[in-house]
């Protein structure tokens, strides 16, 4: 029990050692020294509520998506129909319920329109995205799968995080944080960042561009009262557009959207001096916008930003260079906010701000310096306490707690892991286990002493009978905590991590290095009488 | 040097003597916790009720106009009574504004009304510094307190699981009666006193519970010894001595742990006051729920001296007495 052979003591000092220096770095950027760049320096994430910044919790609408999908859907279904020879003719085509239906003029065309379709209702790895149904002999009804949703909403957030990445990247912010969180929602977090409305400004733009033309058909009486045209739908302009409060109506199928985007830039109309963004095409996209204009020389085409126009000029001449010049009254900043929007891509879904916390950097620094004040103070009163009840039982257990606050430091350095405000809540239970660990020998030896047992027996009786209590008080909490960890949110999990890596250090600690240094103590002196 | 000694050796205080009475009173304010959590309801901070909090320091004045605030801040659209507090320093506040029902669906309101009330607070007072902010939406509100009644009950159970394991099922239900009362009181005072509850708060009582568990093992621990050791006290004595022998670890347990916080609530940040003050009162309601909830309930539900005794099956008893033991059945 009191046995301690050389090999055990070097494992148990190194150990105690290593994790402790793993803590130095942390110690280091608290109180603001520079840490030798020569070595390694994992230090302990401050969360953001004692470091300062911002943490903004984005949610995607899963039902757009979905609305989204549908549409492209009855793109690809009408484009195969006129490339497919002979061309098979559709009409009636509803995209109501979620599912798209169309009917065959032709019924005699049916399989030929199946062997068409099939392609296109399949996603990756035989998964059917699309049910196919006929029904009343050439009647076709498209149904997304469960499955097929999934996978765009799954697809559709894995490529908003890239497209929010790009954008934080653009304000050339200092180690943002942008994690997908659930199957629907993304996590940023900024520390530093004092003032997120510049960064929520740049994440609630979905930034999707088209170019529509305008259909030039519709009455300004019936699009006033939103009614528009077969084949048309209506768009209202933008609020710092020329016409603000004004619709338009434009021609639903057969424009260009901007996801074929090189380039985005803010810059200056060279005729009214007005900020305007230039972008330009890819190849692909270019060609077509050659196409589209070239075609439609002298009539208008709408700019159409995020389901607002921003203008709708009169195309003048063919635009064969692959760019274009976007306008609609915008500020150099808008302009800017617009571009970067732009070269990072569209979102394929909108987010919303659902949750935002912002620290400022004073609040965080007041809340670690206050902090560390009360628990120094905290600190002293408890070393006195134990000192004066046990003696030099006392001092080794508080130099057990020196080590164990260094230890859950280290290894929280080493595991890269947050310290957040209720996190230094589970230090101080962590704490209180250890203190209450070294109290149960601690009371124990003195009881064994008491019923007349010698010294050494005393203490070995005094270890063995409280490691116990000590043991079943800690694995309680561990699972306490593993639980906390697993169902809790944020803060809670915060502070479960905390818990669990302060049990076996404070374990380690209070338990194991105290009974060594005590092992030690009586083997040198034997003493023959207990100061306890 | 004469050391310390708090608790005098060899203590005999008649602790569960008065325990049916200290039953009644707990089971009472457990039920009067539980009515005005149920009736006057929590106090919920922007993380449980969805809104915005929002602290600022005004650097140019040396406190914060408080009603001229709850004034113009209340005139704002779409924002229903904001609640203005002071936070720390005479110059800082806290204002925090829950979501009306009308925009409870609307995702992004918090978000807006946040902005609609710093745009106010810094026009009005140039030299205000925005010390934090934070908006929850409806929606996630909603999942923080799911979440949070889930961690809880999750842990609960848990816990009295490993301890039917590890001891005996009436300690299992012993324990989880005791955090029970721990948790309901806490509960009951944050209603009563209309504390902010928000999820610092569930962190607070995470650790209320870790510690009343700590205190509870500790006993039941020391009762499990003594009922292998003393196989024939009778049951309300052996807890009396168990409690009485482990009476000088509780209450320097108790102490070090209050020393430490005392501190944390005279000098700590006032983010951290509601936390601390939350396990400074668990210290003790734990204490007690451990000696007087924890232990007597076992004599009610039935442990003797022969719960942690291997069970001797028929055969092993016919031998026993055929080779001369006493035969307890007889």
């Amino acid at each position: 029990m009191l046995d301690f052979p050389r090999w055990k003591k070097i494992w148990l000092w190194g150990l105690t050692l290593v994790v402790m220096l793993a803590a130095l770095p942390s110690l280091f950027s608290t109180a603001n020294l520079t840490w030798p760049e020569a070595l390694p320096d994992p230090t302990v994430n401050l969360g953001l509520d004692l470091a300062g910044g911002s943490h903004i919790l984005l949610e995607a609408e899963p039902s757009k998506v979905a609305a989204q999908r549908l549409e492209s859907m009855e793109e690809s279904v009408r484009s195969v129909m006129r490339r497919a020879e002979p061309r098979v003719r559709i009409g009636d085509v509803s995209t109501r319920n979620g599912s798209l239906s169309f009917m065959l003029d032709d019924s005699s065309q049916v399989d030929m329109a199946r062997e068409l379709i099939l392609p296109l209702s399949n996603g990756e790895g035989l998964i059917r995205e699309w049910d196919i149904a006929v029904v009343d002999e050439s009647r076709f009804v498209l149904t997304q799968t469960p499955q097929g949703v999934d996978n765009a909403v799954t697809a559709a957030m894995d490529s908003a995080t890239e497209v929010v990445r790009k954008r934080i990247d653009s304000l050339g912010t200092r180690e943002p944080t942008i994690i997908r969180q659930g199957d629907d929602r993304i996590v940023v977090q900024v520390p530093g960042l004092e003032d997120p409305e510049q960064l929520k400004a740049l994440l609630g733009k979905t930034a999707k561009l088209e170019f529509k033309l305008v259909d030039q058909s519709a009455l300004p009486s019936d699009v006033a009262q939103g009614i528009a045209p077969p084949g048309s739908q209506i768009f209202p302009y933008a609020p710092t557009s020329d016409f603000p409060g004004q619709s338009l109506a434009v021609k639903r199928l057969g424009g260009i959207k901007g996801d074929s985007l090189v380039d985005a830039r803010q810059s200056f109309d060279q005729q009214d001096n007005e900020p305007v963004v230039t972008i330009q095409f890819d190849q692909q996209g270019g060609s077509k916008f050659a196409k589209l204009t070239s075609e439609n020389v002298g009539k208008p085409f709408a700019i159409i930003l995020d389901g607002e126009v921003l203008s709708a000029p009169n195309i003048n001449e063919p635009i064969l260079g692959g760019g274009a010049q976007i306008s609609g009254g915008f500020t150099a900043e808008t302009a800017n906010n617009l571009a970067i929007s732009l070269r990072s891509g569209a979102l394929p879904v909108d987010l919303a701000v659902v949750e935002e916390r912002t620290v400022g950097a004073e609040l965080g620094a007041d809340s670690i310096r206050k902090g560390v004040l009360a628990m120094m103070i905290g600190s002293v009163a408890v070393i006195a306490l134990m000192v004066a009840t046990y003696g030099r039982f006392g001092v080794y257990a508080t130099i057990a707690l020196a080590f164990n606050v260094l230890m859950i430091l280290g290894i929280m350095a080493i595991l890269n892991t947050t310290l957040t405000l209720p996190g230094l809540a589970g230090f101080l239970l962590t704490i209180g286990a250890a203190v209450d660990a070294n109290v149960l020998i601690n009371e124990r030896i003195r009881e064994e002493r008491n019923k007349g047992r010698r010294v050494v027996q005393a203490v070995e009786n005094g270890y063995r009978e409280a490691s116990r209590a000590i043991y079943d008080a800690n694995i309680t909490n561990f699972i306490a905590g593993v639980l906390l960890f697993l169902f809790g949110s944020g803060p809670i999990r915060g502070f479960a991590i905390v818990l669990i890596l302060g049990l076996f250090t404070s374990v380690f600690t209070a338990v194991v290095l105290t009974r060594m240094w005590v092992a030690g103590w009586l083997r040198k002196s034997r003493p023959s009488e207990l100061h306890i | 040097m004469r050391l310390l000694k708090l608790v005098p050796d060899n203590t005999n205080i008649k602790f569960l003597k008065f325990r049916v009475p200290f039953y009644v009173v707990s089971l009472l304010l457990i039920a009067a916790s539980w009515g005005l959590v149920l009736t006057k309801g929590l106090n919920y901070g922007v993380d449980f009720a969805g809104g915005q909090e929002i602290l600022a320091t005004f650097e140019d004045r040396p406190d914060a106009p408080i009603p001229e605030l709850r004034q113009s801040i209340g005139a704002l659209p779409e924002i229903g009574e904001p609640v203005i507090q002071r936070f720390g320093a005479e110059n800082q506040v806290s204002i925090r504004v829950k979501l009306p029902e009308s925009v409870q669906g609307d995702k992004e309101a918090a978000d807006r009304i946040k902005s609609m009330i710093v745009g106010s607070l810094q026009s009005d007072y140039p030299s205000i510094r925005i010390d934090g902010a934070d908006s929850v939406s409806g929606k996630v509100s909603g999942e923080f307190r799911e979440k949070a009644v889930y961690a809880l009950l999750a842990a609960m159970i848990a816990i009295a699981l490993y301890i039917w394991i590890r001891f005996e099922w009436q300690f299992g239900v012993g324990a989880l009666f005791a955090l029970f009362h721990d948790v309901s009181l806490t509960l009951g005072m944050f209603s009563l006193f209309q504390m902010e509850f928000g999820l610092q708060i569930i962190a607070a009582i995470l650790a209320i519970i870790g510690y009343s568990l700590n205190d509870t093992i500790v006993v039941y621990d020391r009762i499990r010894e003594n009922l292998k050791k003393y196989r024939r006290m009778p049951l309300p004595e052996l807890l009396d001595l168990s409690v009485n022998e482990t009476l000088a670890r509780t209450v320097m347990t108790s102490l070090t742990l209050l020393v430490a916080l005392v501190p944390l609530l005279a000098f700590g940040p006032a983010s951290l006051f509601g936390l601390t003050a939350a396990i400074t009162l668990g210290i003790f309601v734990g204490t007690y729920s451990s000696v007087y909830m924890a232990a007597p309930i076992l004599i009610w539900l039935g442990v003797n001296s022969n719960s942690f005794v291997p069970q001797e099956t028929v055969a092993e008893r016919q031998d026993r007495i055929a080779r001369g033991g006493e035969d307890p059945a007889a």
